[in-house]
């Protein structure tokens, strides 16, 4: 079922009087397609919990509509809307067995959608069979695991088999290897499900590995919408660039002379724009080839090996940061600290954007 | 070695708190097994009787109708703790979940008559039950202790230790207020409820002043009023035996109470104390 938003606002009144208003999600726009896994990805306070909470219901939007399908939900609650949701601190009922916490949404259905006590027994383990916790039913939440604790939380938001799943940071309690590990399991979930899915994260990488779209927001804006691919190679403006990556994107304060960018004196690329100006240019770490032809001259800070490519840290008089290079190793052989080094720069990962508004500006020719 | 010392006299120190604290309960046994002749005859009070008599026990019953006044106050009790309960569960949820004009400073005001002494409150009570024509009935025995400030107040800091998130997946699912009050907030705070209701339960079974002031008709008095009724049947001096062997009588039953749910009833009042 795919998911439709027209101008989707919902604004908090400020609980002071001459405090402003915070609009969290702010005239949201855009369609999730059927069956498909999305990333919505910001950093924290950007309004990501509140757009989710509208989508279930939680929330009441300010102004706006949301569509499942064709049919207008917007006035619906929850429980109409064949949502399930799972929250970042997995919300089990502490008291209950995982058996009864995944068949407790069974046993709010009414009329003749009322199950019987060994269909809601079915089908909660058909519910936690698809998450692989089969052999936990009669624990209590606090006798397992995060990681287990998170899959009851999936499972009981499965066995409603609900129209879309909704999940609000699901992993940020977990360790680092759980992570990965619960993110693939999540992927696994909804590609065998087929069930569309909102996953809600501020990690970029995490929504970048398992999404098949990622929706890029900030302040309550969505910046960008698309692949995650088609997002990290072309974003749309500085913020996006910054955000997606690890490492990040490396920034420098530039310039436009005459249709070419430059960095300090160092030339960087040709761009389609006429008049000339100051940008910020960003290069993305592997966007550096070291080469004697190249024409941006770095100062080695320092090199950190990792397998089979190096990273170089180094320098550079317009950089924002330090800079960050993903070069091959052999490249790096016999460079030191202190050396100054020659990068050409590759092709499609050099942006260029406006200095004031952070605009992507021309594409470069 | 230095170890061993301190625990011998800790545990020297605990015997002796042990037998102050439970000298008053010998005491009242053994003055009940003591004929009304031989605890009359005792110019000093003796440590043990050599001729224990079960007939204070008998009398107890007989001079005054005890078993009608232990109906009485189970009845009291009962209803008194099950409206109670009912009353604090909701109100402590309507503190604590629901939001409505005026929640803060309604609770302030609540919390406000926490600082008047019962004593004070049960001379208004007494005249606005006797206005409404209630004195010898169970709802004017009764009335006045459905509610409590301290055991709303206490469920409320309660309830609201339960995560918001709980509440949100609760409703994604469907789960009506009531439902989810009864089958989430409640089972999770069931430590702090168990301590309620006990509590409750000790308190309405040694009620005292209230049912003395607002009954004076034998059908409505509670065993509390029985043992005073006892004590004033001596033969020109108090029946001390037969009111001991009254107090035996209804000390039992929260004895037995408090034995089976005491594990319940210390794990609740800590739980209260740390986080309330
Ligand atoms: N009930 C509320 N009343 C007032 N303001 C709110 C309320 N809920 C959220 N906000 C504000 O709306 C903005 C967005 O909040 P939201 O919880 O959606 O952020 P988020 O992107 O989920 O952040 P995080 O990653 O930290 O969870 C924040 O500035 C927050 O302060
Ligand atoms: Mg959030």
């Amino acid at each position: 079922m795919k998911i439709r938003l027209e101008h989707l606002t919902k604004r908090f009144k400020s609980r002071d009087k001459n405090g402003a208003d915070v609009v969290a999600v702010n005239d949201f726009t855009f369609e999730i397609p059927d069956g498909k896994l999305i990333g919505l990805l910001g950093p924290s306070g950007c309004g990501k919990s509140t757009a989710l909470n509208l989508i279930c219901g939680l929330e009441e939007p300010t102004s706006g509509k949301i569509f499942f399908d064709d049919e207008d939900v917007t006035d619906q609650p929850p429980e109409k809307r064949g949502v399930g949701m799972v929250f970042q601190s997995y919300a089990l009922y502490p008291h209950l067995t995982v058996r009864k916490n995944i068949m407790f949404p069974l046993g709010n259905l009414k009329g003749d959608q009322k199950l019987t006590k060994e269909e809601m027994n079915k089908k909660a383990e058909e519910a936690a069979k698809i998450v692989q916790i089969s052999e936990l039913m009669e624990r209590k939440p606090r006798e397992m695991s995060g990681g287990q604790q998170q899959r009851v939380a999936i499972a009981r938001a499965l066995v409603k088999q609900p129209r879309v799943l909704l999940l609000d940071e699901p992993l940020s309690n977990l360790d680092a290897r759980l992570r990965i590990q619960t993110r693939e399991e999540i992927r696994r979930i909804q590609t065998s499900t087929k069930i569309t899915t909102l996953f809600v994260t501020h990690d970029q990488e995490e929504a970048m590995s398992i999404s098949d779209l990622i929706v890029v927001m900030k302040d309550g804006i969505v910046n960008q919408i698309g692949a995650p691919q088609d997002v990290y190679d072309e974003p749309v403006n500085l913020f996006v660039a910054k955000f997606l990556g690890t490492p990040p994107i490396n920034v420098f304060d530039g310039k436009i002379k005459g249709g070419k960018v430059y960095i300090g004196e160092d030339f960087i690329t040709d761009i389609r724009v006429k008049e000339d100006k100051e940008v910020k240019v960003g290069i993305r770490p592997e966007g550096f080839i070291l080469s004697d032809e190249g024409t941006m001259k770095l100062n080695v800070a320092g090199i950190e090996v990792m397998g089979r490519d190096t990273i170089l840290v180094a320098d550079h008089d317009g950089a924002e940061n330090r800079i960050r290079a993903v070069v091959a190793g052999d490249d790096a052989k016999g460079i030191r600290h202190g050396d100054t080094v020659k990068a050409k720069i590759r092709k499609g990962k050099v942006f260029v954007f406006d200095a004031t508004s952070g605009e992507r500006l021309g594409t470069e020719a | 070695m230095k170890d061993r010392i301190f625990k011998t006299v800790i545990y020297i120190f605990l015997s002796v708190w042990a037998v102050i604290v439970l000298f008053p309960f010998y005491w009242m046994l053994l003055t009940s097994v003591k004929s009304y002749s031989t605890y009359n005859a005792e110019y000093i009070p003796k440590f043990f009787t050599l001729s224990p008599t079960l007939e204070n026990y008998s009398s107890a019953f007989t001079t005054v109708p005890l078993g009608g006044y232990f109906l009485n106050t189970i009845i009291f009790t009962l209803v008194t703790t099950g409206v109670m309960l009912i009353v604090t569960v909701l109100s402590a949820f309507a503190f604590s979940r629901l939001e409505f004009k005026g929640k803060n400073l309604v609770f302030t005001l609540f919390l406000a008559l926490m600082m008047i002494p019962n004593e004070l409150v049960i001379i208004t009570n007494f005249v606005t039950i006797t206005n409404m024509g209630l004195r010898n009935t169970f709802t004017g025995l009764i009335l006045p202790s459905v509610t409590s400030v301290f055991y709303i107040y206490l469920l409320k800091e309660n309830f609201e230790q339960i995560p918001n998130e709980l509440y949100k997946a609760a409703k994604v699912d469907g789960t009506s207020d009531m439902k989810y009050l009864l089958k989430v907030m409640v089972p999770i705070c069931q430590p702090t409820v168990v301590t309620i209701v006990i509590l409750k339960v000790i308190e309405c079974w040694n009620s005292y002043v209230w049912p003395r002031l607002i009954t004076d008709k034998q059908a409505y008095f509670l065993v509390s009023n029985g043992i005073q009724e006892i004590r004033e049947n001596g033969f020109g001096r108090d029946n001390i035996p037969a009111m001991m062997a009254a107090v035996v009588s209804i000390s039992t039953p929260l004895i037995i109470l408090f034995l089976i749910f005491h594990k319940k009833i210390m794990a609740g009042v800590s739980r209260g104390g740390t986080k309330g």
